[in-house]
């Protein structure tokens, strides 16, 4: 190399330690102590420059002659060697140099986190100007950052599914409460299932409650609610809407006349007698029942008044019974329609 | 205070002195929670309600406890990453301290409302440097022992000989001396830029 290429070619090292210089006929005169680093053995000086690297993009014919018609673009080229890295370049023409020969400069693109895994770069093997190590620092930085913050939503995830379970939960039997009448049957509605909706009335139940105490009633709940899971399927949704009203939610109904034989063996082991603390309680339970399929609309006030109504022609004719819904009952229910919807 | 900030405090306890001894502590200090999250910003009472009942319960002067937690973030094998990140700031640690003014932009650069107490380093030549830490008047001068406990540890780490001293201050600064006797005394610890942290 001449005087004034040694010179440039120092200067290089340190303003851009991936470049190299090129000889007219593509050999490598010359190459930067990181460039020299990765390309490793045997030395990179006098090896052909097309031979090394693979000219990805701008797809034109790998010669010296269209490198020279390229200069100024930016190149995207891939090592040819493994582990094949593809890397970002430009070049120019050498000033002072012979007619033909180059000064070309590489950098890893976005391959450079493996890159330097792969060739065990440190700080010393980037020009000071370089900002790859920032961007290391910020991998690295982010992505604990990220790890901190996806544990924290993991936690939160956690924490809101709990917090929902309690709001819908009845601390006394674990059944659902209220609150998760509506979202339940809304989803059954809006997914147009075909289900069927159970109203349960304990029978009985208050004289429990005032001759033996609260204590033998909480008993008689509890025991209610392990009979209703027994007797149902897991699908179903069991709800304690009342002191002693309950809704059951049949999902997906499989055969509508099924509904009797369920309500007959509901009231069947409700009425077993319940001992507690060595006394017997006896109840029963008056059931109403409606379907989805006989709305062409169902609603969920709708569906409920109707079961309503049926519970009540059940308590009517005489309890321990099960009614199903049919408009024909609406006319006799009416007076106790009008006072449920006031009680609402 | 930044979750973070309360984060540390709490692993420094639990790799310390253990689980029970940091679920005493959250539990004299009304924490109300077990575990700080790091990604959530707390009351800046907690920070210091934290370090006063542990100092308390350690009859350690809240000084060195801060030093010690500082130390801590660097050298314990739990705090890897710490360590790593700290280290992609300078070759040596002379460079580190030449990056410490530009530690807090890095830390926002990572986790946008981290703030950090402002650094100034001042070189009085190679050997003698000082750094002055501002913070807001309202906060006590522990940060800059913590600090003190982290440029120790960070010396170790690149096997540099120092001094520290913590210079006191006024309302809201506090000054480190930092000597540093010489630059390659031990081996030090490795840190390979691409390596991935456990």
């Amino acid at each position: 190399m001449s005087a004034p290429e040694t010179d440039l070619a120092a200067m290089l090292d340190t303003l851009c330690p991936m470049h190299a210089i090129l000889s007219p006929t593509g050999h490598v005169r010359h190459a930067g102590p990181t460039l020299t680093k990765i390309l490793g053995d045997p030395p990179v000086t006098g090896r052909r420059f097309l031979e090394l690297f693979e000219l990805l993009r701008p797809s034109v014919p790998a010669s010296m002659t269209s490198l020279c018609g390229i200069a100024g673009q930016r190149l995207h080229l891939r090592l040819r060697a493994d582990p094949r890295s593809e890397m970002k370049g430009v070049l120019m023409p050498l000033p002072g140099g012979p007619d033909g020969a180059l000064v070309v400069n590489l950098s890893f693109g976005l391959s450079v986190v493996d890159a330097v895994r792969n060739y065990a770069l440190s700080n010393a093997d980037f020009a000071a100007t370089d900002l790859t190590v920032e961007m290391l620092y910020l991998v690295e930085a982010k992505s604990a950052a990220m790890e901190a913050s996806r544990k924290l939503n993991l936690r939160l995830q956690g924490a809101k599914i709990a917090a929902e379970a309690q709001a819908y939960t009845d601390t006394l039997t674990g059944l659902n409460n209220r609150r998760a009448l509506e979202p339940v049957m809304s989803r059954l509605i809006e997914a147009g299932e075909d289900f069927a909706l159970m109203h349960l009335d304990l029978d009985h139940f208050k004289s429990v409650n005032d001759t033996m105490g609260h204590a033998a009633g909480d008993h008689v709940l509890e025991t209610v609610a392990r009979i209703l899971r027994d007797e149902t399927r897991a699908g179903d949704t069991i709800i304690r809407v009342g002191g002693d009203e309950f809704v059951l939610i049949f999902a997906p109904l499989i055969r509508p006349g099924n509904l009797g034989d369920i309500a007959a063996r509901l009231i069947r082991r409700l009425e077993e007698p319940i001992v507690f603390r060595d006394r017997i309680c006896r109840i029963s339970a008056s059931l109403g029942s409606t379907l989805s399929r006989d709305y062409d609309d169902p609603r969920i006030e709708a569906m409920m008044e109707d079961a309503d109504i049926a519970l009540y022609a059940a308590k009517d004719g005489g309890r321990g019974r099960h009614v199903a819904y049919a408009p024909a009952l609406r006319a006799r229910a009416g007076a106790h329609v009008a006072q449920r919807r006031q009680q609402v | 205070m930044h979750g973070l900030i309360n984060r540390a405090i709490e692993m420094f306890v639990r790799d310390t002195y253990g689980r029970k001894a940091w679920v005493a502590l959250a539990l004299h200090c009304d924490l109300g929670f077990n575990e700080v999250e790091a990604m959530l910003t707390y009351e800046d009472d907690i920070t210091l309600a934290l370090l006063h009942e542990l100092a308390r319960e350690q009859q350690k002067p809240v000084e060195t406890l801060s030093e010690d937690i500082g130390t801590y973030l660097v050298s314990h094998p739990n705090c890897e990453r710490v360590r790593r990140l700290l280290r992609f700031s300078g070759d040596n640690f002379t460079e580190f301290l030449r990056s410490l003014d530009d530690l807090p932009a890095r830390a926002r650069l990572a986790v946008p409302d981290l703030i950090l107490p402002r650094l100034e380093l001042r070189e009085h030549n190679l050997q003698h440097f000082s750094l002055k830490v501002v913070h807001g008047p309202d906060l006590p001068p522990v940060f800059g022992h913590a600090l003190v406990g982290l440029l120790r540890a960070m010396a170790d780490d690149y096997g540099a000989l120092v001094v520290l001293d913590h210079k006191g201050g006024s309302a809201g600064t506090e000054v480190i001396s930092v000597d540093l006797l010489e630059a390659a005394f031990a081996e030090g610890r490795s840190f390979a830029l691409g390596q991935v942290p456990g």
